[in-house]
C-alpha cells in the first residue's frame, strides 16, 4: 500500500523549526493541543529538573574519539531544547561541571529533554506530510 | 534558581516517567493506544531500574 506523502517543504519546515525552538509549539500549529501540551511538559519539566540539579551545559570540545563525540553529542542534544537552552546561556543560568551524582543526573536530564524534543519535531514532521494525523 | 538534590532512585523514576509519556505521544495513533503504551514504556523502565539495581548490587558481592 502506497501512502500519499505531502512533502512540500513550505509545509514541514515552519512546524519543525517552531517544533525545535518552543517545545510542542510544532504540534500546537498543526492544531495538536493535547499532544502539543504532553510535550511541551515532558521536555520543559525534565529541563528545569536539570537546571535545580546544577547540570551542566556541554560546549562543543574536540579530543580523542570518545570526547569528541560525548562532547559534541552533548552540545547537539542541548541545543535541541531551543529556547530553553538559548534562554539559560543568555540569562547565566549555565551551570560549570562538577563532581557528583546529583550533578551527573542532571547533565543527563539536559540532554535527554533535547532528545525528546527531538522525537515530537519528528511527530511534527509525520503529522506535516501526512504520514500520520 | 532552586536546588533540588534528588536520589538515584528518584532521578530514574522521573526519567523513565516523562519519556514513557514523550514515547507513547509520537509513536501511536490513538489516545488509548497512547496511554496504554506509555504505561508499557514505564512499567519496563520501573523493571529495568529494579533489574539493573539487583544486578549491580549481587555483582558488587
Amino acid at each position: 500500500m502506497t501512502e500519499k506523502v505531502n512533502s512540500g517543504a513550505g509545509k514541514w519546515i515552519p512546524a519543525v523549526a517552531l517544533a525545535w525552538i518552543v517545545p510542542g509549539g510544532g504540534h500546537l500549529m498543526l492544531k495538536k493541543p493535547g499532544r502539543a501540551g504532553l510535550i511541551a511538559f515532558c521536555v520543559v519539566a525534565m529541563y528545569l529538573l536539570g537546571l535545580m540539579m546544577r547540570g551542566a551545559l556541554f560546549t562543543p570540545r574536540s579530543d580523542d574519539l570518545l570526547t569528541t563525540v560525548i562532547y559534541y553529542g552533548g552540545f547537539i542534544g542541548n541545543i535541541m531544547n531551543g529556547i530553553l537552552y538559548f534562554l539559560t546561556v543568555s540569562l547565566g543560568y549555565a551551570q560549570p561541571d562538577a563532581a557528583g551524582h546529583v550533578h551527573d543526573y542532571g547533565t543527563k536530564f539536559l540532554v535527554a529533554a533535547g532528545l525528546l524534543n527531538v522525537l515530537g519535531m519528528v511527530d511534527a514532521y509525520e503529522i506535516a506530510t501526512g504520514q500520520k494525523d | 534558581m532552586p536546588k533540588i538534590s534528588l536520589s538515584h532512585f528518584e532521578a530514574s523514576i522521573l526519567f523513565a516517567l516523562f519519556t514513557s509519556i514523550v514515547l507513547g505521544v509520537v509513536t501511536k495513533r490513538s489516545d488509548h493506544e497512547r496511554m496504554r503504551y506509555a504505561a508499557y514504556c514505564f512499567a519496563w523502565f520501573v523493571a529495568a531500574i529494579f533489574g539493573l539495581s539487583w544486578l549491580m548490587y549481587l555483582g558488587h558481592g
